[in-house]
């Protein structure tokens, strides 16, 4: 659901008439100032573009050869291992596994004996936290404080937080009456906030928050973010975010059966030294495999296979930072973007979409302008669902070089903050301090913005630790 | 669900078909509910009573005994053996009378005020009262309804179910009184109406049937009385469970545009609502066998923002107690609204929405063709006739179909050409106008 890259910001300007602050092309208030930037030109209203799946299969052309000097992602597949580093080089062989104590091997599923060295983000309860749980944004929020540390950022989100125990009894809307069994009010039977409208999670230096948007009737995004660690002991933190596919049925189901598996996958496999990607990779198949799962069986409400609507579907995003590594995997336009923390050095997006645009844009038929101006370029080529072509998980390993935080979201994020540097703007400068509050501040940027679709970021900072003195 | 308690008891089971999504700014929202009855009835041990104990079923035959039922003398001897393979269809232990109906009602058989219990004995009893039944006299529809809620209200019982035949117009009595008439029995039994011959009034037997929740129907040559007959009285024995009421609960600022069955008939339940509570009506069902019946619910829901939804009615089956007691909820579905800037979904219509719309508007148009027909405004009955061919075939109502086709020739069906017919049989013509409203179901 990216929206079609415009040569400059709609409302023309790149910095405020005001306070000279940079802008996006989303803004609509001058973020420093407050400046009413609809007051310059109309601002351009986008059509909303739902996460739609092609459904009558196109015949593509042979994509031509990738060229050596391309400077697009390449798009790995697992027999590539051992990957590329940032700079588009091989990895030095071996260089990428667990160094040090010889990884434990497959079987030996308990923790590396001795002590875990310090700073280990993790215990043994929360491995069962892979599965996105609301009740964990109310531990990270507690009700005494209506509101998480506000960021120092304007843009602050305006979603309601998640129901307390006690107002889940009056309606939300109106006031007056009690909430029904079914989630409705008894007297203006306006439908409750759920649980999944709005979800924030943190577990150490992992944090991710997902919301409904302001035009969507439900959250079909989900998410889980883990901390784990590698056989030596060293950490490792993953996050996997999906985008239900909304053309189908139970897209919040198959998000959230993707989500669950995949970052179970991933919990199981890093901490028997399965090499990143390789986890990565049977993460994405693991989480393919629950949501076909999702076709067979019937829906909550007992309705049987609708042949006009077709099986649970949606895309898979997902990123693992351990040991020194960044590995990312993906199937669809959900996307994860690099920002070092050094605003100076460049960002820059590490997937590349399965959509059309982007398959027209790679096949050398259309330019990235055309491609994406079309009315098709949304719509994604690769999903995880029963009725998916064919899964093709990519996956790609990074060498970061300096430190920053890796910025895995769906399209209503990047809907606001399409380009790397567009995206380097929306992060908080101190996010790989406070994972959790960026991630606030970057779902209140996708809402400020119009908040069309569900919006789901999960933070992941990557800290490179110099053999001598930092370098950050 | 299984319920051991209570066998006979029919499980409701409400299934809600509708395009919940609305434009900015839409306030329409239409949904097809359907509602299954299975486990009662016919499907029950045969001689168990009724449920909950409190009594079984009672029918009373009406019979129309005016003079003309002599012309042809083929209606009365029609007439009277329908009426004897009616009460041989009647299970043992259900309460039964037979009336016969002139410009007065008179009580044939048991003749005591009250009903008999069939058996062996008083299944021949009857008929052996029914060889007495001879023509002369008027027709007052009401007095026989009156009379047969007299006989259904003596004994305690849980099913309460008419069956009446006539012949001719309601002449003896004037319409107010037979209004008044139905206004009282509404509610106390159901009732199913059947035209024998062609001298009767299309709108007074169809308006007997929809008042008191039946079925309406033709039977043009008496012969075919006697199958008729059975087949009702083989039905009314299916039911298990009587005083069924929808009930729509809608919440604060929501209208009720209307509420229809549409199938098996269109019966327009708008005007028959009684308030049940704080925005809750209930709207008659009359008595549930082994059977599914549609109801084309719409309501007009307040605006409100992109991304909201809210529940826009809840509709439900509940039981009535006759005795008094609570009412017992039978099954419930939600009728939704969700508002969304995805055009695609917001304006694409529920199937089920649109047949039945093009059913109900079937119904309408072969009315008003006829009625147009009949005053004499040809080129109107063409246009709403060939509008009626033409939404019978897109429907796939293959029976209103061949009954149109009867009353016009059909040039194209697909456009609704047709002609009116020189010639129309007046048999087909009230055939065609009692069946109108019956409807066929969406294929799934």
């Amino acid at each position: 659901m990216s929206q079609k890259p415009k040569p400059k910001p709609s409302h023309g300007l790149a910095a405020c008439p005001g306070c000279a602050e940079p802008l996006d092309s989303g803004d609509r208030f001058c973020g420093a100032c407050g400046y009413d930037l609809s007051a310059v030109p109309a601002a351009e209203t986008e059509p909303d573009r739902p996460t739609v799946a092609i459904v009558t299969p196109v015949v593509w052309p042979a994509a031509p050869p990738r060229e050596a000097g391309s400077l697009s992602t390449a798009t790995q597949h697992p027999g590539d291992l051992p990957g590329t580093d940032s700079g588009g080089r091989d990895l030095p062989t071996m260089a990428v596994r667990t160094d040090g104590p010889v990884p434990a091997p497959p079987g030996t599923d308990t923790p590396p004996s001795g002590t875990p060295p310090s700073g280990t983000p993790t215990s043994g309860g929360d491995f069962e936290l892979a599965a996105p749980d609301p009740r964990t944004a109310v531990q990270v929020d507690p009700p005494g404080s209506p509101q998480p540390a506000p960021p120092a950022h304007p843009p602050q989100p305006t979603q309601p937080p998640a129901a307390a125990p006690d107002a889940a009894a009056l309606c939300v809307a109106c006031r007056a009456g009690r909430v029904d069994t079914d989630g409705y009010c008894e007297n203006c039977g306006h439908a409750q906030p759920r649980e999944r409208d709005h979800m924030e999670q943190e577990l150490g230096s992992v944090a991710a928050v997902s919301d409904r948007g302001l035009r969507h009737h439900r959250n079909e995004d989900a998410f889980a973010v883990s901390a784990t660690t590698l056989p030596d002991g060293s950490p490792a933190a993953l996050a996997i975010v999906c985008d239900g596919v909304s053309s189908a049925t139970r897209p919040d189901e198959a998000s959230a059966a993707a989500a669950q598996a995949a970052g179970a996958s991933l919990l199981a496999a890093l901490p028997r030294g399965i090499h990143p990607q390789q986890a990565m990779h049977e993460a994405i198949v693991a989480a393919a495999e629950a949501v076909n799962s999702l076709a067979e069986e019937p829906g909550p409400d007992g309705a049987e296979h609708d042949p006009h609507r077709n099986s649970p579907a949606c895309t898979i995003v997902g990123s693992v930072v351990a040991d020194g590594l960044l590995v990312v995997g993906w199937v669809g336009d959900s996307r994860v973007y690099w920002v070092p923390d050094d605003r100076t050095t460049p960002a820059a997006r590490l997937t590349e979409d399965d959509s059309w645009a982007a398959q027209m844009v790679a096949a050398g038929l259309m330019n990235e302008a055309e491609a994406y101006a079309d009315e098709r370029a949304h719509a994604i080529t690769g999903w995880l669902g029963a009725d998916a072509y064919e899964l093709d998980p990519h996956t790609a390993a990074f060498k970061p070089d300096r430190s920053g935080v890796v910025v895995v979201c769906t399209d209503g994020l990047w809907n606001y903050a399409e380009g790397a540097e567009d995206m380097a703007r929306a992060v908080p400068p101190d996010a790989a301090g406070r994972p959790l509050g960026a991630a606030q501040v970057l779902v209140g940027h996708a809402l400020d913005g119009g908040g069309h679709d569900n919006i789901t970021v999960a933070l992941l900072p990557f800290t490179v630790t110099p053999p001598g003195a930092g370098s950050a | 669900m299984a319920n051991f308690s209570k066998p006979t008891v029919p499980q409701f089971s409400v299934d809600v078909y509708q395009n919940e999504f609305l434009p900015e700014g839409g306030r329409e929202v239409s949904a097809i509910v359907t509602v299954t009855s299975t486990g009662g009835g016919t499907s029950g041990a045969a001689g168990v009573p009724g449920y909950a104990g409190g009594g079984s079923a009672g029918v009373v035959i009406m019979v129309d005994c005016s003079g003309s039922m002599d012309y042809p003398a083929t209606k009365m001897r029609g007439a009277r053996e329908a009426t004897a393979a009616a009460v041989d269809t009647l299970r043992d232990g259900t309460s039964f009378a037979v009336v016969a109906g002139t410009h007065v009602a008179k009580e044939v058989y048991p003749g005591n005020g009250g009903l008999a219990v069939a058996d062996s004995r008083t299944r021949a009893e009857a008929k052996e009262a029914l060889r007495s039944l001879s023509a002369g006299g008027g027709t007052a529809i009401g007095t026989w309804l009156r009379l047969a809620d007299r006989l259904l209200s003596s004994a305690d019982l849980a099913i309460r179910h008419g069956i009446l035949l006539t012949d001719g117009r309601n002449e003896h009595e004037s319409p107010e009184e037979l209004r008044a008439a139905l206004d009282a029995c509404a509610g106390r039994f159901t009732c199913d109406a059947r035209g024998v011959g062609t001298d009767w009034e299309v709108k007074e037997v169809t308006g007997i049937a929809s008042a008191l929740l039946g079925t309406a129907d033709i039977v043009a040559d008496p012969a075919g009385l006697a199958v008729d007959f059975t087949t009702m009285m083989e039905q009314a024995m299916g039911k298990g469970v009587a005083d069924v009421v929808l009930r729509l609960w809608t919440p604060v600022g929501v209208e009720i545009g209307y509420v229809k069955q549409v199938a098996p008939t269109v019966e327009d339940l708008t005007a028959r609502r009684t308030e049940a509570g704080p925005r809750a009506g209930d709207y008659p069902t009359g008595s549930w066998g082994d059977e599914s019946r549609d109801y084309h619910v719409s309501v007009r829901v307040p605006q409100a923002a992109i991304g909201q939804e809210m529940l826009a009615a809840r509709v439900s089956l509940i039981a009535l107690d006759p005795a008094g007691g609570d009412p017992r909820p039978l099954s419930q579905g939600l009728v939704r609204a969700v508002w969304t800037d995805d055009l695609a979904m917001s304006t694409s219509i529920n199937p089920q929405v649109a047949h039945y719309t093009g059913q109900a508007e079937l119904a309408d148009v072969i009315q008003q063709g006829l009625d147009a027909r009949k005053s004499g405004d040809r080129d109107g009955a063409t246009a709403k006739l060939g509008r009626a061919v033409q939404l019978a075939a897109a429907s796939g109502n293959a029976d209103t179909a061949k009954l149109l086709s009867k009353v016009v020739d059909v040039v194209d069906a697909a456009t609704g050409t047709v002609r009116l017919k020189a010639k129309v049989a007046e048999a087909d013509e009230m055939t065609l106008e009692t069946r109108s409203t019956k409807t066929v179901r969406v294929k799934r």
